[in-house]
């Protein structure tokens, strides 16, 4: 449902993305690991159209994503994003976080998407915090606030932009659980992630990336435990142990 | 000290008649200030290049021009131009257009201190630019924008004087009539400040507490 095909991308001199092509079928959770400045995150933002790409093609359900143009809309409304940051409204409450997408954007009936909303919440576990502010509560509970604002969109996939590189250690473990859980429900998933025990558990596929292309890549297991590249076995030898 | 009082008992009723021409002014040049400083913070922000160069080189325009002389040209060149408008017409939109630019300053410096991952979030569920800036930007623009918003209105308050310049009576220019025919000056222009200074001390409170809730978060 998502296919990239030979997309470049630069930031002034420097390429970040040198030729990917990649695709994600329905029900599939991809984790895309690779160090920092390797382009995994500019990735994601180009497939929402977050970020505009130079060459190449990206097609979201048969949808070419182009930025600039008014379908760009509707691509976002069926693959939604989880930032590093969580990025939730700080001057709207929880729930109203949650529904805003659906109320304003997709202009669904108030009561529904009110009851969905609450449904969600309960779902990631902070129903009690859904008059709260974001502020009020801890970033792991915020990055949950936000996986239920992507769901809210009734997405056919929700992309995962490093979801737990902002949290305190202790946190990231409700954030992987929520996120675990909607694999198992059967979302389509990608997910850019320093977290190599998730990707081991709970991806079907894990593609390697270094200086913006596809070093390696293959189901989740295999390329974890053992690596073909000489560089994937560097750079997992490096996060697995740092010592 | 006795003189003073009975200066003031007397002149007050006239000077009163200022006070509500300087309210009108101020309230009439502010509320235009702020409908056209968000139209030109709107066009500098649409990320529309032509807009944002129109936007930036009015308001350089605007602020290179002093205000007294915007006054001029509005009550005493325009005519010329087939273009007439009474001296409080004129008063209101030359206050209100020197104020835009600074009013537009302000607001483009609210908008842009809002976090770039607001934006993103808004628009990674679907929103586009206008829905955007409703639902999302202006909504916590305003907090920040409020503290100096109270400000331009104390120096909009004491700039409507200038409107005396163009032979609106408000009240600088009521004083000076009274002082110049019974020449009390000491009681007159002392009366003149203690009535700006009233009116000012209430902006000056909201204004603190647009600075707490600001601060507050």
């Amino acid at each position: 449902m998502i296919e990239l095909t030979d997309v470049h991308k630069s930031f002034g001199q420097n390429e970040v993305l040198k030729g990917i092509t990649a695709s994600v079928q329905k029900g599939e959770v991809v984790c895309i690991i690779g160090p920092s400045g390797s382009g995994k995150s500019t990735i994601l933002r180009c497939i929402n159209g977050l970020e505009s790409y130079d060459r190449g093609e990206i097609n979201v359900e048969g949808l070419k994503v182009d930025r600039d143009a008014p379908s760009i809309v509707k691509v976002r409304t069926q693959v939604s994003m989880v930032f590093q940051r969580f990025n939730l409204f700080p001057h709207r409450t929880v729930l109203e976080n949650v529904v805003e997408g659906p109320l304003f954007v997709k202009k669904e009936p108030h009561a529904q998407v009110l009851e969905r909303g609450r449904a969600l919440l309960g779902q990631v576990g902070l129903a009690e915090k859904a008059d709260a502010h974001p502020p009020q509560l801890s970033g792991g509970q915020q990055q949950r606030v936000a996986i239920a604002r992507a769901l809210a969109m009734q997405p056919k996939a929700i992309l995962f932009d490093e979801p737990t590189s902002a949290l305190d250690p202790e946190l990231v473990g409700d954030v992987l659980g929520v996120m675990r859980k909607l694999a198992d429900d059967g979302m389509t998933m990608v997910v850019v992630t320093h977290e190599m025990g998730f990707a081991r558990d709970v991806a079907d596929r894990v593609l390697f990336i270094d200086g913006g292309v596809i070093v390696e890549q293959g189901p989740a297991k295999a390329l974890l435990n053992q690596p073909q590249h000489p560089r994937t076995q560097d750079f997992l030898r490096r996060v697995l142990h740092p010592l | 000290m006795k003189g003073f009082w009975h200066d003031a008992v007397e002149f007050f009723p006239i000077l009163m008649s200022g006070v509500a021409l300087t309210i009108i002014v101020t309230i009439g040049s502010l509320l235009l200030s702020t409908v056209l400083g968000l139209i030109w913070a709107m066009m500098r922000v649409s990320g529309i290049k032509v807009l944002s160069m129109l936007s930036a080189s009015l308001i350089n325009v605007i602020r290179g021009i002093p205000i007294i002389v915007l006054l001029f040209y509005l009550y005493f060149v325009m005519p010329d131009l087939g273009v007439t408008l009474s001296a409080l017409q004129a008063a209101i939109l030359g206050l209100g257009i020197a104020y835009s630019a600074y009013q537009a300053e302000n607001f483009r410096a609210g908008i842009e201190a809002i976090d770039k991952g607001q934006i993103e979030a808004a628009q990674s569920i679907g929103m586009g630019w206008w829905l955007t800036m409703r639902r999302v930007v202006l909504p916590q623009a305003v907090r920040i924008v409020l503290p100096p918003y109270g400000n331009v209105m104390i120096m909009m308050l004491k700039d409507s004087s200038q409107a005396s310049t163009i032979t609106v009576a408000e009240l600088a220019l009521q004083g000076k009539l009274i002082a110049s025919s019974t020449f009390k000056n000491t009681s007159v222009f002392t009366l003149v400040a203690l009535m700006y200074l009233t009116m000012s001390i209430p902006l000056i409170l909201l204004v603190r507490h647009f600075e707490k809730r600001a601060g507050k978060k």
